[in-house]
């Protein structure tokens, strides 16, 4: 423990449940940052995440230095880059990280969509609407172009129904399976026939055409339809209101937030055949959304203040876009927009998680399913190479906090690196390695310019091996 | 890992995202196939034709040369009851042979610990892709998961041989079982541990390979060669398991399905052959599957999730030819519009697992079922 550690007991326990709060409600943040929000407060800190005043992360800025990115066509990785620049710059981290929220649930692929730009659009509206109505997402989302392409509700006609969306909006997007008949999947996607996209010829000659939703009237069945029990001639808006109304959906939704904000829950497959671990958190949750009237918002705040969310402390496994883009936001922030978002935007897609190209509409499997060995290795890899780059500004930053102590002995030093790329908590094996790895060279002394130069590379050592520690796979 | 008799490996080549049977291998006499099929059927005239019945795909030239040669069967109306056409669960199902509850271990990760019980061997089993199939899955078993080769191992950032020693030894003991740990942490711990020995066993594998095969830049292909690199490195690698996809046509099926197989049939001539020009070939065997099959009838653009579906197996050491009977498509015949499979496929999985592996298949794939002879 640090010297002044006992002093500080309190500080200590804001600054980790502020940092908990910060990891989940957004992509985690340094101390500097950290220190900022607990004078603030816990209660005053989940309500600006909830309505943010921060700036969005400026992306004309980022298409002056990347131009080929504004109308990206069908190169790997362009969409995945402007993305990568929202996550790592905004101001609202909860609004950002609801968007790869939405994201993991209503998960829609470059492999077939193979249009950019659409699923920008798709990832904008997330942003744009993540924290409000679901029932209005789903309203969004069903007259969301890219959507429409991915479950090919464009080929959805009165006179030859094409299940794909109507299957999935059941299955995967709201009530999960076992909540419905096969007679309601083919009765649900009749009621989204002629819900369509038309073409928009491009302004450049290079561009893709864009898709804008079209509700074709012609094309729609407008025959009598059953449907969870209800009988009407119902058109997409009225299945998506019967939908919303179905505890069901409640539940579904609150698990999807609980497994995404508090712990891991096993595969969504599962949840029809097995209970969620804390059921009283998930009715606590499903209670807000229904009350609320479905807002988004509310369940969130519910969730943040609770103490089933503040307990929760490093019981996550990171999923791959946490590990890149927490780490990005660590080491600093003037890496873009430089040449080498391409290969950073590839990343996570390294580590497991393709980001905009998730290997199929279910999206990807969570939790411990994220750890692999190749994966692993990759989670590793990519930490170490970052923390180790003492010349990056939020490495820099660390290492200008540890001169400010003086010189170190390994005990202090070790525990200051884990305050300051977290706090990450270790167990006392991994702590006794760590120490005994920075005690080989002694003190850690600042007193000279090559006393500063050795110390900063034993540093830069340091933070590669505590990037490769268990503990830092846990959110 | 010398022996004199060859030790046989399986590679699986999982076909994601639900593969039309019906446009794989064609009924292209019967007529309802024609009338289902209105825009996504393959004329008579462009068929493989393998008998006067059933004909592959077009695109799977390559393959029907090896049926010819009596290194492929078909297996036909693969399946099991009640498909829920989920392509989650149906994988699931595929992966664990669990079509009731939801399993957790799967059938070649089971096969795995009957192979190298003793664990002597961390790349007994490889997983070429992003993410672990859950098919390799079982707790405690090394499973070694590989995306590209010639960049596998850890932190390979540490300059300098020595630091980086001694960083690897830090991590071996950071990494060591400990008492206390939760599952998960216990579950990290010998991932990494894992990730760490495989790495340094694999990454032998490229730089002794030379091969006069070229094959094709297409991400199958790529993998493919990767197995065939670890393969031939004589690694003791028993069990390869890699996919290809999607699969899902909705929609616009003719030309997708026509890159798909086009893809994969010349990727698998390829490893075949690279496997040959190393007399290595004769004891491995890759089995093709997909998670169900689709819609007899077709929705104007695409087919729809459907049931029974077409698996292969390859190899030099397979009797080559048609197993099971093609599921009827009478009308009458279908549920809910589709084929309805007639063989289990943990039928399949038993003739690979005894006959090939010599393990009992029973506890891997709970219960008896019917099992083609293929080999």
């Amino acid at each position: 423990m640090t010297s002044n550690s006992v002093a500080s007991k309190d500080k200590t326990t804001t600054i980790d449940l502020m940092a908990h709060l910060m990891r989940r409600a957004g992509f985690g943040a340094d101390r500097d940052e950290l220190e900022r929000r607990v004078a603030k407060g816990y209660e005053a800190t989940v309500e600006e995440l909830l309505n943010p005043q921060g700036n969005r992360a400026d992306r004309e800025h980022f298409l002056r230095y990347h131009p080929g990115f504004r109308r990206a066509v069908t190169s790997p990785g362009m969409g995945a880059s402007v993305w990568l620049y929202d996550l790592m710059h905004t101001e609202r981290p909860l609004e950002e990280k609801m968007v790869l929220f939405w994201h993991q649930i209503f998960a829609t692929g470059q492999s077939k969509v193979d249009h950019w730009h659409e699923l920008i659009a798709q990832v904008d509206m997330f942003r744009d609407k993540g924290m409000d109505s679901y029932r209005d997402m789903l309203v969004s989302l069903a007259q969301n172009p890219a959507m429409i392409y991915w479950l090919d509700n464009c080929d959805n006609h009165e006179s030859g129904v094409n299940e794909n969306w109507g299957r999935e909006l059941l299955e995967l997007f709201s009530m999960g399976v076992g909540n419905y008949t096969e007679d309601d999947v083919f009765e649900c996607s009749r009621a989204f026939t002629g819900w369509t996209i038309s073409t928009v010829p491009p302004r450049n000659y290079y561009s893709r055409f864009d898709w804008s939703f079209e509700y074709q009237e012609e094309d729609h069945d407008n025959g009598e339809k059953t449907f969870l029990g209800n009988t009407g001639n119902f058109n997409g808006e009225d299945i998506i209101n019967i939908i919303c109304q179905q505890p069901a959906t409640a539940e579904f939704v609150a698990r999807h937030l609980y497994n995404f904000f508090v712990a891991d829950e096993p595969p969504v497959p599962a949840w029809s055949v097995t209970p969620p671990k804390d059921p009283k958190a998930i009715a606590t949750l499903a209670k807000a959304f229904t009350d609320s009237n479905y807002d988004i918002r509310s369940v969130l705040r519910v969730l943040f203040l609770s103490d089933f969310f503040q307990n929760a402390r490093f019981t996550k496994i990171k999923s791959p876009a946490e590990v890149v883009v927490g780490t990005l936001r660590l080491v600093g922030q003037d890496i873009l927009p430089g040449p080498g978002i391409g290969d950073l935007s590839k990343q996570a897609g390294y580590m497991g998680q393709e980001l905009l190209n998730p290997p199929s509409v279910e999206g990807w499997h969570t939790g411990v399913e994220w750890i692999n060995s190749g994966s692993l290795m990759k989670r590793i890899n990519f930490v170490a190479d970052m923390l180790g780059d003492t010349s990056r500004p939020g490495v820099q930053r660390i290492i200008d906090r540890l001169k400010a102590q003086g010189n170190l002995g390994a005990e202090e030093l070790v525990d200051n690196c884990l305050e300051l790329v977290g706090p990450v908590k270790t167990g006392s094996a991994t702590l006794h390695q760590l120490v005994e790895h920075a005690a080989q060279h002694g003190e850690l002394a600042w007193d000279t310019d090559e006393s500063t130069k050795a110390s900063t590379a034993r540093v830069g050592e340091l933070l590669q091996l505590i990037a490769a520690v268990k503990e830092f796979q846990y959110c | 890992m010398a022996s004199i008799k060859k030790d046989p490996v399986i590679v699986v080549l999982q076909l994601s995202g639900g593969n039309d049977y019906l446009n794989t291998v064609i009924p292209y006499t019967d007529p309802v196939y024609r009338d289902s099929r209105p825009v996504v059927g393959i004329p008579e005239d462009q068929v493989l034709a393998i008998d006067g019945n059933i004909g592959f795909n077009p695109a799977m030239g390559p393959l029907k040369t090896m049926y010819d040669q009596g290194n492929l069967a078909v297996i036909h109306g693969v399946g099991y009851p009640d498909s829920p056409r989920s392509h989650f669960r149906s994988m699931d199902i595929w992966h664990t042979c669990e079509p009731e509850t939801l399993g957790t271990e799967g059938w070649l990760g089971l096969a795995t610990k009957d192979i190298d019980p003793q664990k002597e061997n961390i790349v007994t089993t490889v997983s070429f892709g992003p993410s672990l199939f859950r098919a390799l899955v079982s707790p405690g078993i090394p499973v070694a998961c590989v995306d590209d080769l010639e960049s596998y191992g850890l932190l390979t950032g540490i300059t300098g041989e020595k630091q980086r020693e001694q960083i690897l030894d830090r991590f071996s003991r950071m990494y060591a079982p400990e008492l206390g740990n939760d599952v998960v942490t216990e579950y990290l711990g010998q991932t990494g541990l894992e990730a760490m020995k495989g790495a340094d066993i694999l990454k032998s594998a490229p730089a002794n390979y030379h091969s006069i095969i070229e094959y094709a830049e297409t991400t199958i292909a790529q993998k493919l060669r990767g197995i065939a690199q670890i393969h031939l490195a004589g690694l003791g690698t028993r069990i390869f398991y890699c996919d290809h996809g999607s699969f899902d046509s909705h929609a616009n099926q003719l030309g997708m399905h026509t890159t798909l197989w086009t893809d994969v049939s010349q990727a698998i001539d390829e490893f075949f052959a690279d496997l040959r020009e190393h007399d290595a070939a004769d004891n491995v065997i890759m089995l093709m599957f997909s998670e169900f099959g689709r819609r007899v009838r077709d929705n104007g653009s695409g087919t729809d999730h459907g049931a029974a579906g077409a698996a292969f197996v390859i190899g030099d050491g397979i009797k080559g030819g048609l197993y099971g009977e093609y599921p009827s498509t009478k009308i009458g015949d279908l549920q809910q519009g589709d084929l309805v499979p007639n063989l289990d496929f943990r039928g399949l999985y038993s003739t690979i697992l005894e006959d090939w592996f010599g393990l009992d298949a029973k506890p891997i794939v709970k219960g008896n079922f019917e099992a083609p002879h293929f080999i």
